[in-house]
């Protein structure tokens, strides 16, 4: 039988590239959502890897609720690229300084 | 080593090695089919802890609909890829160290000595007839309805916003514009026009020709 330790780590693992990702695709938007979304695959390894070792279906509950979210969120996301690519013609994020931000 | 550590290390090595490759691939398509072959080494692996409902959900939903939406939107879009990878690995020095620290701290908090993990017993094996979907309905309805109605309501947003936020009028278009149309007196459309009554077999003589009235605003 494979410890719960095994899976948390393994959510760790995964939590780590996202956040890599997220740092090295700094420009590129369409690999940003890509690696959050990674990074709730790693939330939700844990939530169920806790679910089924403490036996309890709240986790698995609130991993349906998180994709619920992520897939609502990506939906937007995508959205907004989406209008984004009509009025500048470019995605790259260096270029979006409407804000001066 | 039996045959679920076998299946689980497979499964987590595909599953590091995919992610990997998302946050690396070149081309985003290459990374958003590297994201599907995460998504189901990750769907296995739930499986692995009897978590069946979420498993088919993540394949279904995630693998169905948001990774071919990521698709559509990435072959929709031009993307200059030489433009968005320069200077790729430029932040590698500083994005290594947060990445290894923080693994790091969790992989110390996991596997050091105080919480015990590695020790926790396993949980019994299911009863035979065991429903994985229907012990996650008994509460979704019952015990967890209240977010479950807000997570429709979240859907439902999610929709509206996206279509609000890509749909484009189009220039031909003859639809009427609902404020013209509430706007329209009847001043504006009937024009009463007095005359003599005609008279059957008799040629009545022709009316007086009555001056050319305003011709009713159309609306544009």
């Amino acid at each position: 039988m494979v410890p719960l330790s095994y899976y948390l780590i393994l959510g760790a693992i995964l939590f780590a590239i996202s956040v890599l990702g997220i740092f090295l695709n700094r420009k590129n938007v369409i690999i940003l959502l890509m690696a959050i979304e990674l990074n709730l695959l790693a939330v939700n390894l844990n939530f169920i890897a806790f679910s089924y070792f403490l036996q309890d279906i709240a986790g698995q509950v609130f991993v349906f609720f998180i994709l619920t979210v992520a897939a609502a969120e990506s939906a937007i996301g995508l959205a907004i690229l989406v209008a984004l690519f009509r009025n500048l013609r470019t995605i790259h994020v260096d270029d979006l300084d409407a804000l001066k931000g | 080593m039996n045959f679920p550590s076998i299946v689980f290390f497979v499964l987590a090595t595909v599953l590091v090695l995919s992610a990997l490759r998302v946050i690396t691939a070149r081309n985003p398509v290459h990374a958003a089919l590297f994201l599907v072959l995460a998504f189901a080494s990750a769907a296995g692996l739930w499986l692995l802890l009897h978590a069946e409902f979420l498993a088919i959900t993540l394949i279904l939903v995630y693998v169905g609909a948001v990774m071919v939406l990521f698709l559509f939107v990435i072959m929709m879009l031009d993307i200059n890829v030489d433009r968005l990878r320069e200077g790729f690995w430029n932040i590698l020095p500083i994005a290594l160290p947060v990445a290894v620290l923080l693994l790091g701290i969790m992989g110390a908090t996991l596997m050091g000595p105080y919480f015990g993990l590695e020790m926790r017993p396993p949980p019994p094996e299911v009863a035979e007839g065991y429903s994985n979907t229907r012990a996650i309905g008994m509460v979704l309805y019952t015990e967890y309805l209240y977010p479950f109605e807000l997570a429709a309501v979240i859907l439902l947003v999610a929709i509206i916003a996206a279509i609000a936020l890509t749909l484009r009028a189009r220039k031909n278009t003859r639809s009427i514009d609902p404020a013209v149309q509430v706007a329209a007196t009847r001043e504006g459309r009937v024009r009463l026009v007095s005359m003599p009554s005609e008279k059957k077999g008799v040629s009545a003589p022709a009316p007086e020709p009555e001056p050319p009235q305003q011709a009713p605003q159309q609306p544009k």
